[in-house]
């Protein structure tokens, strides 16, 4: 075997691992909450997972249509028992809604989630009055209202499992799913 | 033996075996449904006479005064003896009350006596069962049944039946059934059980979510919330399952409740931008909005005649518990402690309404009466206990709890005592709602 062959091999291995790196930084910077992209749109998505498993993820995911951009990945937080939209969530509803301006073919799906703490019924109402305040800012702030359908599942769908604070915190909020 | 009517009664028809039984019933008042201070009454339950002494006879007396104790410590009103004690052999010592040593059920503390003798013959069952007073060493109650084997558990919940209607005056609970969510399936879809958890089977298979499982009066239809096409609609759909209309406006569609003695229910919609109760036909036509309060108003549930209707609201800043007079639509705040009570459910007797009181890291079930007063937490949980259902005759309460950890179904007595796992199924249950 000749030194060129080594070379060849360490920059057949070094190079795809290198990729996963960087594509693993980026991830994280863009995606805060990764577990979300993956319960809500698994097909769409790059995961955090890649970041674990980097050789078995890469080779399973079929390749990625473009994604919106990263901003409109992003999920707008709520505080506890709250439906009031944050200074940090009207910044995001601003580029989704900015986003979404440059691309007039794109609807908007607003799906508005709550812990689990509380009971189902009132959450149910809780993330449907989230959903709400998500679109009655994005009207305001121009986009037709045609393009905008709400759905809010209360507590059914937490995208961590987790029964503590953090947990909760990602649990409580509004998810845009563009098609 | 006074009188013995030998007219056999196919599928569980009962006999009166003897006809002076039950006429002094209400004289009885053996037990009281809303005595706070309520005792068990020590009651024995020996295992049945198989008249004819083969195998499967012996099996089925064995099985028979299991199915009775076990339905009758259900109610939570007895205290089952422990059957080491009896001082007695059903085959040897007969089971009417000449027979009957009644000294021997004293001495062990019974105060009332359950026996049967069974008899099965080419598939058939034939059950007499005899409730006794081991004080009064009289008979309070005879009967015979007779059906296939398949009937052998619902001929003995009759009996039980008439014997907690003998005992209190009122009906049992023997007859009414459970809805609840299971997750079994990977969604959550509404299974209906037997009241004692007994033969749980799927009611709905939408594959989706599926929620809020609330019963019309009568028994006949039900009302849920489900996310089938997409988005949280609400489906009202009789029993049998050859009609359902569908609410299927923009927003939220969820917490049906029945007008007691019609056919008419409360839903909580949010087509208008804002969550607000409004009464519908079981066709799912608007007759009027209820609630007017910007804000979540959500979770209605009637007072039994129906004139007065409690819900939750976050008018106050917190969601709480209000009464609204059907009448006038003027709404009074009933909750007061705490910072989250919801899910309210209004006894049948019309006096009290059980909820879900969230408090700090704990939530429990409380009850209150429907003027304010008597606030009484029936659980302590360290898990959550959660969306409360009294069963018909207002004895017991339905609710889940993640004690165990999963979230199951339980049942206590409506005074908090006795809880106990309803079933063990796949996945987790959640909503219970006990039929009428």
């Amino acid at each position: 075997m000749g030194r060129k062959f080594r070379i060849c091999l360490m920059l057949v291995l070094f190079i795809p691992s290198l990729m996963v790196t960087l594509s693993c930084v980026r991830s994280k910077t863009i995606l805060p909450d990764a577990m979300e992209q993956v319960a809500a749109q698994p097909e769409l998505e790059p995961s955090e997972d890649q970041c674990r498993e980097p050789a078995a993820e890469v080779a399973v995911k079929t390749p990625e249509p473009p994604a919106p951009e990263e901003f409109s990945n992003d999920d707008i937080q709520f505080d506890y028992d709250s439906s009031d939209l944050t200074p940090d969530a009207r910044e995001l509803l601003r580029k989704k809604a900015e986003w979404m301006s440059q691309n007039p073919d794109k609807k908007a799906t607003i799906e508005a989630h709550c812990d689990e703490r509380g009971t189902n019924e009132y959450n149910l109402a809780l993330g449907d009055r989230r959903a709400q305040s998500a679109m009655a800012y994005m009207v305001e702030i121009g986009v037709p209202q045609e393009k905008l359908t709400a759905i809010s599942y209360g507590e059914e769908r937490p995208v961590d499992p987790g029964h503590d604070e953090s947990a909760w915190a990602k649990n409580r909020r509004v998810h845009f799913v563009f098609e | 033996m006074k009188k013995r009517g030998f007219m056999f009664a196919f599928l569980a028809g009962a006999v009166l075996l003897f006809a002076n039984a039950g006429a002094e019933a209400a004289d009885y008042g053996y037990i009281s449904i809303t005595n706070p201070s309520f005792n068990k009454t020590p009651i024995a339950v020996p295992v049945f006479k198989a008249t004819g002494g083969q195998n499967n006879e012996l099996a089925m007396a064995v099985k028979g005064a299991d199915i009775l104790a076990d339905t009758l410590d259900f109610t939570g009103y007895f205290a089952i003896i422990d059957r080491n004690k009896y001082l007695f052999d059903p085959q040897r010592d007969g089971v009417s009350p000449s027979d009957i040593n009644y000294g021997n059920w004293t001495v062990i503390g019974a105060e009332l006596l359950v026996t049967g003798a069974v008899t099965t013959f080419d598939g058939l069952i034939e059950v007499e069962l005899r409730l006794m007073d081991t004080y009064k060493n009289g008979m309070l109650l005879g009967k015979r049944y007779k059906g296939t084997v398949d009937d052998y558990r619902d001929m003995i919940r009759r009996f039980c039946n008439e014997i907690i209607l003998l005992l209190t005056g009122e009906e049992g609970i023997f007859d009414s059934r459970i809805a609840f969510l299971s997750t079994g399936t990977g969604n959550k879809e509404i299974y209906i059980c037997e009241f004692d958890g007994y033969e749980p089977k799927p009611f709905t298979r939408n594959n989706s979510i599926t929620l809020f499982p609330a019963w019309s009066s009568d028994g006949k239809w039900m009302a849920y919330t489900s996310y089938k096409h997409g988005k949280p609609d609400l489906f009202i759909r009789n029993i049998q399952g050859d009609r359902e209309s569908v609410v299927s406006k923009n927003g939220i569609n969820t917490t049906p409740a029945w007008v007691p003695g019609s056919l008419e229910l409360a839903a909580t919609l949010s087509f208008s931008g804002d969550q607000e109760i409004y009464l519908l036909t079981k066709d799912g036509k608007i007759i009027r909005r209820l609630t007017n309060n910007k804000g979540i108003d959500s979770s209605p549930t009637f007072s039994p005649d129906g004139r007065r209707m409690a819900f939750v609201s976050k008018r106050a800043g917190t969601p709480q518990i209000f009464i609204m007079d059907m009448n006038s639509g003027i709404s009074k705040r009933l909750t007061y402690s705490g910072r989250y009570n919801t899910q309210p459910n209004w006894s049948p007797a019309g006096d009290k309404i059980a909820y879900t009181a969230m408090n700090g890291g704990s939530t429990n079930i409380v009850v209150i009466n429907a003027d304010g007063s008597g606030q009484t937490q029936l659980t302590n949980s360290r898990g959550y206990d959660e969306s409360p259902s009294w069963s018909p005759d207002g004895s017991l309460i339905a609710f889940s709890s993640t004690r165990e950890g999963s979230s199951r179904i339980y049942v206590m007595t409506a005074r908090g005592t006795d809880p106990k796992r309803l079933l063990s199924i796949s996945g987790e249950q959640t909503n219970p709602k006990w039929s009428p």
